[in-house]
């Protein structure tokens, strides 16, 4: 089933009963040659480039609940290019790419808006910071403009002004940056690789990643074991845990990430906005929801929840930058589990256990990079080479210290990212 | 979430610091191999569950706990002094 206005139109007058579903549901088959471990979006988006960019077609998906549960439908769905460290920039740069050519690649609408980004500073020391960062994404062939007070007071009147403890001196405008549906984008991802013959199962957990003299065989499920030439691990949040059945501990920590939606409003906050001195950043849903989100609760957790101090925290840095959402009322509060790196940077890798992959420590930053991630991930996997735009993630950078990606500047240690 | 801090009693989380994984109380010797300070340094058990792990309480009595908890449930069950757990001066 093709999408497209003519057809929609044509639904519409015959009463939509020819609407079809987006995925099939098939049993899981003995044997694939590719095995994906998990249903996210780098997951799906993993499955459907080994199958569109590789040709390949014995792949399937394993998914311990349905696709789409995890971090994909749980965050704040900002996507941007303004990664400022070599390794990072190069991957970001072509995610972004990816992104504008992925509503016609997939032929699905994942309501990718390019409405603008502004990362606020508020202090000259933070305008330097902003001024290189924007030379390094225009260096990197993206975008960027320097905005001065009167710049964002054009673009975003309504920000409290004339504040004296944090006053806005300016920002950094990223024109392409803005946000997607993201439930829309792991449909269309899914969507797109079963079309293409890959198997996307649901409620299948993995218990186990078989291994044989070194090399991966297959994996144990809730639904009975499945062999395989390669498994690749994308589970996100859970990486410590599928990585533990081949023996291996990662230099990973689960934390939560909380987010929050308003009530619907009509439209008022056309951009995407991050407060420079408190973690905070809103967009409004095509709802009318204000989407907003800040920092990690700052502890272990698998709970899916966070705590009320963070909610607090955020609500103050929102009232602080912006009072006119004051009244907006809270809809809903949600939490993830977000696997952190020390340095704050993903690992795309080969694993000691020959066959066996791992795409991993996304931290909170990984709904922009599903369709590079998957890009490049699946190159690696069908290729044994490390993809150009994402060699940097190598796993053993902790271990040797070199090539770590911290572009934070904070520290490649726990819990400073 | 409330930490029972064994001199100050039941308080705020946000009275407190976290570290993380409590693993990071056992240094290694400094001629230790690189496979076993990349271990202690960067990799970990992450358990989803029980876990023990390290606490600051800076804006209390400044000691550094142990806090026993459920990553799965945020319940804390128990908080312990680092200088009771190695002795004083460790
Ligand atoms: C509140 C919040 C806000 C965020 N905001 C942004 C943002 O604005 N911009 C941005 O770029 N990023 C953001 N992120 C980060 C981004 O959402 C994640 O980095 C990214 O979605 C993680 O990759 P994923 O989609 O594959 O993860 P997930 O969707 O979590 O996929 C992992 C899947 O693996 C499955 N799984 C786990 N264990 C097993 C097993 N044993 N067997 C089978 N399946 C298993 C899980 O059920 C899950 O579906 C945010 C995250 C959160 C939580
Ligand atoms: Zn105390």
């Amino acid at each position: 089933m093709r999408f497209s206005g003519l057809k929609i139109l044509k639904e519409g007058l015959t009463g939509n009963k020819g609407w079809t579903n987006h995925w099939r549901d098939p049993e899981p088959k003995q044997e694939y040659d590719i095995l994906i471990i998990g249903g996210g979006g780098h997951g799906l988006s993993t499955a459907y480039y080994l199958a569109k960019n590789h040709g390949l077609k014995n792949i399937a998906v394993l998914e311990k609940g349905y696709l789409g549960g995890g971090n994909v439908g749980r965050n704040t769905t900002i996507v941007r290019a303004n990664y400022f460290l070599p390794g990072n920039s190069e991957f970001y740069s072509h995610s972004l790419k990816l992104w504008e050519g992925l509503e016609h690649d997939l032929n699905y609408n994942v309501m990718h808006s390019q409405r603008g980004l502004i990362n606020l500073f508020h202090s000259d020391g933070q305008r330097d910071a902003f001024a290189r960062r924007g030379n390094a994404m225009i260096n990197q062939g993206d975008d960027a403009i320097l905005l001065d007070t009167e710049g964002v007071r054009d673009l975003l009147p309504y920000l409290d002004f004339e504040q004296v403890r944090f006053p806005i001196y300016g920002g950094l405008y990223h024109p392409r940056g803005g946000s997607a549906r993201h439930d829309a984008v792991a449909w269309g991802y899914a969507r797109g690789a079963d079309t293409r013959g890959v198997d996307l199962i649901q409620n299948c957990e993995v218990t186990g990643i078989d291994i044989s003299q070194g090399r991966v065989t297959g994996v144990q499920t809730t639904r009975g074991q499945i062999s395989a030439k390669k498994v690749g691990i994308v589970v996100a949040g859970r990486s410590g845990q599928v990585a533990a059945m081949a023996g291996m501990r990662l230099p990973i920590e689960s934390h939560v990430l909380q987010a929050f939606v308003t009530e619907g409003l009509k439209p008022c906050i056309d951009h995407v906005i991050s407060f420079g001195m408190g973690h905070f950043y809103i967009s409004q849903s095509d709802k009318g929801g204000l989407v907003f989100g800040g920092d990690l609760d700052f502890y272990a957790s698998y709970a899916q929840r966070g705590n009320l101090p963070m909610k607090e925290h955020v609500m103050e840095a929102g009232m602080t930058l912006m009072p006119m959402i004051g009244k907006a009322r809270v809809l809903r509060s949600w939490g993830g589990i977000m696997d952190m790196t020390p340095d704050g940077s993903p690992i795309i890798d080969k694993t000691d256990v020959e066959g066996l992959y791992i795409d991993c420590g996304w931290c909170y930053g990984g709904f922009k990079a599903v369709p590079a991630s998957g890009y490049c991930f699946a190159h690696l996997l069908a290729t044994d080479k490390h993809h150009e735009f994402a060699s940097g993630f190598r796993l053993d950078r902790f271990k040797t210290g070199y090539g770590l990606i911290d572009e934070e500047g904070t520290g490649s240690q726990h819990n400073l990212h | 979430m409330r930490i029972p801090c064994p001199t100050c009693g039941d308080r705020d989380r946000r009275e407190f610091y976290y570290v993380g994984d409590a693993q990071i109380i056992n240094r290694p010797s400094p001629e230790a191999s690189e496979d076993i300070w990349n271990d202690y340094l960067h990799n970990r058990d992450n358990p989803a569950g029980v876990t023990k792990d390290l606490w600051y309480h800076e804006n209390g009595c400044n000691s550094w706990l142990v806090v026993t908890r459920n990553t799965r449930t945020h319940e804390v069950q128990h908080a312990e002094l680092v200088t009771k757990l190695k002795g004083d001066g460790s």
